[in-house]
Parts: structure tokens; sequence; C-alpha cells
């Protein structure tokens, strides 16, 4: 009995390596736990833009695209467990999607010579590509996200906010306390107050956190959330009558999930954005037509045309758009993770570029480039409708303040290098 | 037929005490340590590092930690992790706060620093016992876990309030950090785990462990035959804590690399250990083993077998594995309450008889 499990248990193992196919991807997703309602849009989003480009155009460069979903629960310890599954098949990029889970494996990645793409999140420093060789986080960073949502309130206050008090509500772990870094600078820059308040995981309770909000009115509240602390929060923001419009989100505490549960209430709140929203896309009609209407549609193929739907299916065009560079620069379309890194160091999306790949004006223009790993912080603010049922752009992308990130993201990554023995250089 | 006592000759009284007294059992046993520590390392990459032996490994070292307490003195503890943080913590700042000492050391002293951490708050074990002790233990892991967030001393006032191990050698082979290769973490872990088993093997079955069985089964008589509470209950929190300390340090520095104190150490942490304890079988560090296989091994082979062999989507694997691991815990430990270490044991009386059972 014994040697029979063993047998089995091995077998089990062994047969866990997929077929080797010629451009590994893995999605790292959580379809299960308190972090789903967010993971599975981005999830469907990521896996439905490959899909579409192995039926429509038969892969990238003739090459097919073999898409392996790992759950993960968004649990470090699993997201290590899929990583070391699965990144001996040639996986060219790794989306982990979790800050947590980033941050181990960055270093592992490096070593390994497999690129990361943390979009939005992750280790801000990362934008300094001369010491974090193998992590992208383009198109945006936490602390864009930050400066950009100070600008818009300055904005909408005539230019000054001195005074002023802003409220931080972030998720009490490496993702909410991220922006808190910037925020100090930026309250000192500005002379608004700063006050800081940590919600645990998974963010169910945030009871005491919003009486002190009722207690202390302040002007501002930004909220850095994620899973079932947005709804939780949007919630407890609409029954203390906090104005929704002075209510900003990063942009991964703006989905239609986070808001549908308040009702009306949460009709006015704002969540910032690094790609454009809704499903008037000529894309869509390509993935209605070779994926949904064919049946391949991942998930239960509900989410098309969500936010976070839209962010996993701009998330696999980058992919995709720097497997496309990649094979450009090596004349190869079997393309390896090294050569991999070489396409998304040398990514330039453009507005022509979005526009024939059927998504124009989708997201801002910006390059990447060995020294700047993270775009160049361009983000806009969208609005939730809540009779229309959307949130919608209400500003153009506009750029963060770069005087104050870039050098603290110099300095960040000076002390990574520093502490892990990196000589950094281009 | 082998496996028997005749013919099995003690002429001393250290070999009738030894810890496995027939002859099979002891090649046995030295047969697994062989393989374990010349076949393993050589056979094992990253994927079974990271995903069976590590976890396996330092989970078993917490569930010997977590045994001491709860299955040999009979004090339930919830703070498993948060003491596991402490572990992880104190690791961590000595490592960077000396680097220059190996990280053999650093990893034994965090389970020093855990242990003075858990006989503290092992106090109110000599006024309250039971659910109530279970409730006293309950706050220690949501303190230490608040306290860890809280205090950026901890996590040397990073931005991110993470802790990442450097690389640090032994005999200048990387056991932590990213260049570590999967045999010199794996050999470490292991190296740890031996020795943790052996004392508390050694420890359990002489006079403190017999002094602990004793408060266990009955405080008050164990009083009256000349225990000392305070020192039995305050040196199993201790002893508990110094196995649990050395596993949160390893879980940190060798197996993760990177933690968050909120996470990782979590609730969620001191239940696992726990059911680890209970369904291995308390008082047994054969079913320490047993549990942390059960726990560790479990999910990730139905993972594969549901998704990899059977291809079926991510979520409805996750789901099934979450209602299988549960609805065989359940049946577990309606079919034997007393773990699977009572499997084992009565696997061994049957062995004894074998092939002629009357």
């Amino acid at each position: 009995m014994k040697t029979k499990l063993l047998t089995a248990f091995a077998a089990a193992f062994m047969s866990a390596a997929p077929a080797l196919a010629e451009l590994t991807i893995v999605d790292t997703s959580y379809r299960t736990g308190p972090y789903a309602a967010n993971g599975i849009p981005f999830s469907d989003g990521y896996k439905d833009y490959f899909t579409l480009l192995n039926e429509r155009d038969g892969g990238i460069g003739g090459e097919m695209i073999n898409l392996v979903e790992c759950e993960t629960g968004y649990n470090t310890e699993k997201g290590v467990e899929c990583y070391e599954a699965t990144k001996g098949d040639g996986v060219l990029v790794y989306q982990p999607l979790s800050t947590g889970i980033s941050y181990q494996l960055i270093p592992k990645a490096t070593a390994d010579g497999i690129p990361l793409h943390t979009m939005g999140y992750g280790r801000t420093s990362a934008k300094n590509g001369a010491v974090f060789n193998w992590v992208f986080n383009y198109p945006a960073n936490y602390w864009d996200g930050a400066s950009l949502a100070v600008t818009h309130i300055l904005e909408q206050n005539g230019g000054d906010i001195n005074g002023k008090s802003i409220t931080l509500i972030y998720h009490n772990s490496a993702y909410g306390k991220e922006p808190i870094r910037t925020l100090e600078e930026l309250s000192k820059k500005h002379g608004f107050n700063l006050t800081l308040l940590p919600v645990d995981h998974p963010g169910q309770e945030q009871k005491s956190q919003w009486l002190q909000i009722r207690r202390e009115k302040p002007d501002y509240v930004l909220m850095w959330g994620w899973g079932v602390m947005n709804p939780v929060a949007i919630q407890e923001a609409v029954n203390i009558r906090f104005p929704m419009e002075n209510f900003i989100g990063i942009w991964w505490s703006g989905s239609e999930n986070d808001v549908k549960s308040a009702g009306e209430g949460a009709n006015g709140y704002k969540a910032l954005a690094f790609h454009n929203l809704g499903s008037d896309y000529p894309v869509y009609g390509d993935i209605q037509t070779h994926v949904a209407d064919a049946g391949k549609s991942a998930g239960a193929g509900d989410q098309m045309g969500t936010v976070l739907y839209n962010r996993g299916m701009y998330a696999a065009m980058l992919a995709a758009e720097a497997i496309k560079t990649a094979q450009e620069m090596h004349g190869t379309a079997k393309i390896n993770a090294a050569q991999m890194r070489d396409g998304m160091e040398n990514l330039v999306i453009t507005e022509a570029k979005m526009e024939a790949i059927g998504l124009p004006n989708f997201g801002p223009e910006f390059s990447v480039s060995c020294e700047n790993h993270g775009g160049n912080g361009f983000g806009a603010v969208s609005q939730w409708d809540a009779t229309a049922g959307e949130f919608k752009l209400i500003t153009e992308y506009y750029q963060s303040d770069q005087d104050v990130i870039q050098p603290l993201v110099d300095e960040d990554s000076a002390s990574f290098a520093a502490e892990n023995g990196i000589e950094s250089g281009c | 037929m082998f496996y028997r006592e005749a013919g099995d000759f003690k002429t001393s009284y250290s070999e009738d005490n030894q810890t496995f007294p027939i002859k099979f059992d002891r090649w046995r046993y030295y047969f697994v340590l062989l393989v374990a520590f010349a076949v393993v390392p050589f056979l094992i990459n990253d994927y079974w590092v990271n995903a069976v032996f590590l976890p396996f490994l330092i989970y078993s070292i917490a569930a010997i930690g977590l045994n001491i307490l709860v299955g040999y003195c009979g004090q339930v503890s919830l703070g498993t992790g948060g003491f596991m943080a402490v572990g992880a913590y104190a690791c961590y700042k000595l490592m960077t706060s000396f680097p220059e000492v190996n990280i053999f050391f650093h990893v034994l002293m965090s389970g020093g620093i855990t242990a003075l951490v858990c006989v503290a708050f092992g106090l109110p074990s000599l006024r309250i016992k039971g659910f109530y002790l279970a409730v006293a233990t309950l706050a220690a892991q949501f303190f230490l876990v608040w306290l860890f967030n809280k205090v950026a001393w901890f996590y040397n006032y990073s931005a991110s309030g993470q802790i990442n191990s450097p690389e640090r050698t032994v005999f200048g082979v990387p056991v932590t950090g990213a260049q570590t290769e999967p045999w010199a973490a794996y050999m470490f872990c292991l190296v740890f785990l031996v020795i943790c088993a052996v004392i508390a093997r050694n420890l359990t079955r002489g006079m403190q462990g017999r002094k602990w069985m004793a408060i266990r089964d009955m405080d008050i008589a164990a009083e009256i035959i000349g225990v000392n509470p305070l020192k039995a209950k305050l040196s199993a929190f201790g002893v508990s804590g110094f196995f649990v300390g050395i596993s949160g340090a390893l879980f940190f520095a060798v197996y993760l690399g990177a933690v968050e104190v909120g996470e990782v150490f979590g609730i969620s942490k001191s239940f696992i250990v726990l059911f680890m304890v209970i369904i291995g079988g308390l008082g047994s560090i054969f079913g320490s083993f047993a549990g942390a296989a059960f726990l560790v091994l479990l999910p990730v082979l139905l993972k594969n077998v549901l998704v990899g062999t059977l291809g079926w989507p991510t979520d409805t694997a996750a789901h099934l594995e979450f209602m299988i691991v549960g609805a065989l815990i359940v049946t577990f430990l309606i079919a034997e309450p007393h773990g699977l270490a009572q499997l084992w044991r009565v696997a061994k009386e049957k062995l004894r008889l074998w092939p002629f059972p009357h």
C-alpha cells in the first residue's frame, strides 16, 4: 500500500509538468479566497486575450502561446509553489498580481533569469531597472498613484491644500504600506495633514477605522484596498455619509464588484486608473467572435468589459507586445526568457500600436528603458456612476510628481542594492 | 517474522531503554536517515524542495514544538503563529545586526529568544487551564502580530514593512537568499529537524517528559507526588518555544525569504500547526512528522492530481482540495481519534505477530 501510494504520489508530481509549448506564460491567479472577487476578472481578461491571439492569429509571430494557470489564493506560500512548479518550463514572464508574492519572487526570478511584470503593484523602486534588472512595473506604480491622487485633490482646491487633512485607509501589508512614504513627502511639500489607518487582512472588520474617520472628519480619504476590503470600506463610507467624491481609491480599489454592493450611496466614488474603461473597443468584437462565441472564455465568461477584466487584458496586451518586440529584436519567433526581458526593456507603446491592436486610446503612451522600468507614471481619475452602473474617466491622463518620486525611487533601490550586494548599472 | 523482539538480547540498561528496541526498527531508522542525508539531496530540484521538503521539514519542527506543549504537557496553545513570528523576526534582526556570525547560531538564538517570549506568555498557564488558556495564548498571537506590524524597528524601518533574508552561508555554501542551491536549503533544515527530533524524543522519555505528562494527566496529583507545576509548565512553554522559534526562523530565512507578518504568521498558521499535532497524534514525536506530512503533502498532491493530471479548472480544484482535505480530517478523527501515530502503533503491534496472529 505504502509503495503504491508513493508511486502514485511520484507519478502525480511528474505529470504536473505540462508539455513544452513554444511561448509559455504563467497566470498566477486567485479564484478562491477573500480576494477572488478581484482576482477572477483580472485572470479572465488575461487569459481571454491570449486565447484570442491563439485563435485569431495563431499565436504571436506564428508561435502558439501556452498559458498555464496556477491558483495561489493570494497566499505567498502557494505563490512560491506555483513559481517553483512552473519555472522549469521555459516561462517567459510572471504576472503575480500580488505585492506579497512579488516580494517573494523578485530575488528568485532575478536569480533564475525570468522577467517579472508587476503592473501597477509590487515593489515601487523596481522602476529603477539598473538595480532591478528582471523586474518591470510599467506603466505606473503605487507612488505614482499616491501622487496622482494628491494632484487631483490639488486641482480641485485650486492648487492649495495647505492645512487640509487627508486620511489613508490601507491594507495592513506591504501593498498598503507602499504609498505611505510618498504621501509623507507630499504632505511636507503641500502642507496637508496625513492620518494613517491600517486595516488588517482580509479587511472585513473596519468599524473602528470608520468611526475614527467619522469623528475626525478628514477632507479626503484615500484607500489602498484589495479584495473584500474594498466593498466593506465603501459600504462603511456610505454608512457614515462620507462625501463620496472626496473618497479616492487606488486603481486596485475601483472595480464594479467593490461599489455595486453599496448601491446608490456609492455614487460619485472615485478611483485612479492607468488605462481606459468600458467595452467600446474593436478588440472586444474579436474577443466575442473568437473567444466567447467559440465557448473558449476563461472562467464563467461573464466579466467582459469590467474594469479588472480590462486591466487583465491590458496586462496580456503589454506582454504580447513585449514578445513581439523581442521577436523583432532577436529575429526569432521562439524567444526565451532572457530575450523576453530585452523585449520588455525596449517596449514602446504608441497610440498607433494600440489602434492597430484594436484598443485605440486605451492607455497612455510610454516607453521602457534600462534606467526606467516603470513607465512615465501617467494616470487618470475615474468616477462611479451608480445609475449607469459604470466607472467613467473624468480627467485626462496626467503625470505624477516625478520631482518627489524619482529621489525616493533612487534612495530605495540604492538601499536594496546595498543590502543584496547588487552592482547597479545598465 | 522480521519485526520482533525475540532473539534481540539486551545486556545493559542503556540498550534496554533505547528509542528503537526492535532491531528492524533501528535499521529502518538508520536507513531513513541515510536516505534523507545521502540520497535525497542528490535527487531533488527546486520544486521538490520548495513545494514539498522544506515545508514538511519546517512544519515538522513546529509540530514537535507544539506537541511538547499540547501533547505532552496538556497546555493548549493557539499562539504558535505568533511565536513563529518571534523566531522569524529575531532571526532577521540577528542576521542584519551581526552579519559576521554564522546563520546556524542565529537560528539557534532565535529559538532561545522565542523560548523566553513563550515562557512570558506561558505565565498565565499557572492560573488558568484548558480553553481559558487557549484564549490567553490567542491573545499572544494577536499581540505579537500587531507588535511586528506596529514597531518599525523590527523590520528595520523598511518602507514595505516586510523583512527580507539576506544571503548567508554555511561552510561557504549559501543557505538563504536567492542563490541557494536546493540541496543546501534542504540539508540545513534537515540538520535542524534531526537535532530537534532527537532532543525532543530524549526529553520526553526522560524525567522532564514524565513530569510534563504527569501535569497533563492530572495536575493536582502531579503536585502531590512532587512535580513542581511552575517549573514543569514553564519548561514546557520554554522548550516548545525554542522549537517553534527555530521553525519560524527557518520558515522566514530559508523557505520564504521574505515575510509579511500578518499574512504568513497569522492565526491560520496557529491552527494548521495545531491540526498537524491533533491529526498526527498528541504526545508522539512520530505523530508530529505524520501530521506535518499529511497537511503539507496532501494539498500539493491533490492539486497536482486534479489540475495536472485531470486538467480541471484551477478554481474547482482549489475548492475540491479544501473539501477533500476537510473530509479526510473528519474521517480520520472519527476512525482514529488518537491520530496517525496510533495507526502506526497498531500497525507495529500487528507486525510483531505477523504472519501468525492468534
